[in-house]
């Protein structure tokens, strides 16, 4: 396959620089979008779906649009030649006839860069099972960096399910190469951020890690609280969903000690881990949060495509 | 005594710790094989006590790989022409291809036949392998 062309597997496939790069991009086309109206006209972008999805697959194909290109793709694996049994690698190589570029969400772990084995065009992971999801990761960055104006020196607190949350465990891969300050991780024993992914946090950056079980021990410190949902289908048995699915709910009384310049992150859907009488609360940002990753999807696209802007 | 003949050329795999023999024997796929192979088991051996060996005739074309993971006693011996030409120690792979599965239930190569599962020691004490698709690490143990 050709070697020059660009995937997004996960966040570690960019440098810094290239961060700083699409973020910068996102913030200007988030301030700007018409004039990236056709940056993109006459590309294709193939949404491959092989599980449901709301945000990130309509966040996709809205941040294609914007840039004036066209959709092909499905959102049912069910309904293609993949339930006859065909291979991750025969669909792409014939998708590549159809589409400039691949956004790819399954439920299986590493999906996603076996395609990108057999691509000749950019494949990007759009959510891996419990393993990745690189452009949450960039929504996520774009949503920090449009609130505090940087990526440096921030207190990052992550709240709920740390075992299985993929958003968390991209997120803070990325956010350790960007001097944080202190990681706070505050979820149930059950749910803690696994060990692997610690021990290289501890070996491959100088990062402050602090866990707790209480969030309330915390609040006062945190520059950035990252909710997250304890996910349903990540679970083996129902039962274990059920002991653990209410561990962590944030209110707006609980928010009473926390910073005034604070803000509250998810990456959505949220099923009851936040009260809804917190969006009325300037902190939360979580729905603008969504509404950014339409802009850094689009800078993504146009840097894996080459567009010369 | 249980006599078994040198091989004039091939590959001898020695010092295999008792009971481990039919192990690497298996992992190796060796019953697959259409060259000669024979497995001897429960020998005497001055260092080990009792050993098993394997020897492997007329082909040196065998994937070692596997070995530094069942047992690191291991030596193995090239014969070339009746004479041992080079003598050598299993060691631990740093890199598997296609030889174990992912212990991940969720990673993609179990579900696709396309792919070969592919590992990455990350760790000796204790012996881990990192996947290469869904990034599990696994702490081995055959």
């Amino acid at each position: 396959m050709n070697s020059h062309v660009r995937h997004l597997i996960e966040p570690e496939d960019l440098t810094n620089e290239e961060i700083y790069e699409l973020i910068e991009l996102g913030e200007k086309m988030y301030q700007n979008p018409s004039d990236y109206a056709d940056a993109c006209k006459g590309k294709i972008l193939a949404s491959l779906f092989y599980e449901p999805s709301t945000r990130t697959k309509f966040s996709f194909d809205s941040a294609m649009l914007r840039l004036g290109g066209n959709l092909i793709g499905f959102s049912d694996a069910n309904a293609t030649s993949v339930k006859k049994g065909e291979s991750i690698a025969d669909t792409i190589k014939v998708m590549c006839f159809y589409a400039d570029i691949a956004v790819m969400r399954h439920p299986k772990e590493g999906a996603p860069k076996l395609a990108s084995q057999h691509s000749s065009m950019p494949i990007i992971n759009g959510g891996d099972g419990g393993h990745q999801h690189p452009t949450q990761t960039l929504t996520d960055l774009l949503t920090i960096y449009n609130y505090k104006k940087k990526l440096e020196g921030h207190t990052i607190a992550f709240c709920g399910d740390l075992k299985y949350g993929r958003t968390v465990h991209s997120l803070i891969r990325t956010m350790a190469r960007f001097d944080t300050k202190k990681c706070i991780l505050i979820s149930p024993e059950e749910l803690q951020l696994p060990p692997s992914l610690k021990r290289q946090l501890n070996e491959r950056y100088d990062i402050e890690i602090e866990e707790v079980t209480q969030l309330q021990d915390v609040i006062e410190e945190i520059d950035i609280l990252y909710m997250t949902r304890i996910q349903k289908e990540r679970f083996f048995n129902e039962e274990d969903y059920l002991k653990l699915k209410n561990s962590y709910i944030l209110t707006r009384s609980r928010l009473s000690k926390a910073k005034e310049d604070m803000i509250i992150m998810h990456p959505l859907p949220r099923v009851n881990e936040i009260a809804y009488d917190v969006d009325e609360d300037p902190r939360a940002v979580y729905f603008e949060q969504s509404n950014l990753g339409v802009y850094v999807r689009m800078a993504l696209i146009t840097k894996l495509l080459g567009v010369d802007l | 005594m249980l006599e078994v003949k040198g091989i004039e050329n091939g590959i001898v795999l020695d010092h295999i710790t008792s009971g481990n023999g039919l192990k690497v024997f298996d992992k190796m796929n060796l019953a697959e094989v259409d060259y000669p192979v024979v497995l001897v088991m429960n020998v005497e051996s001055k260092r080990l006590g009792r050993k098993d060996i394997i020897k492997i005739e007329n082909t040196f074309d065998v994937d070692l790989t596997i070995l530094g993971l069942i047992d690191s006693n291991i030596s193995v011996n090239l014969i070339k022409n009746g004479k041992l030409v080079d003598k050598k120690q299993a060691i631990l792979p740093e890199i598997i291809h296609g030889l174990i599965e992912c212990h991940n239930p969720r990673c993609i190569t179990n579900f696709d036949d396309y792919t070969k599962p592919t590992f990455k020691r990350i760790s000796t004490d204790p012996l881990e392998y990192e996947c290469n698709y869904c990034e599990e690490v696994t702490e081995y143990k055959l």
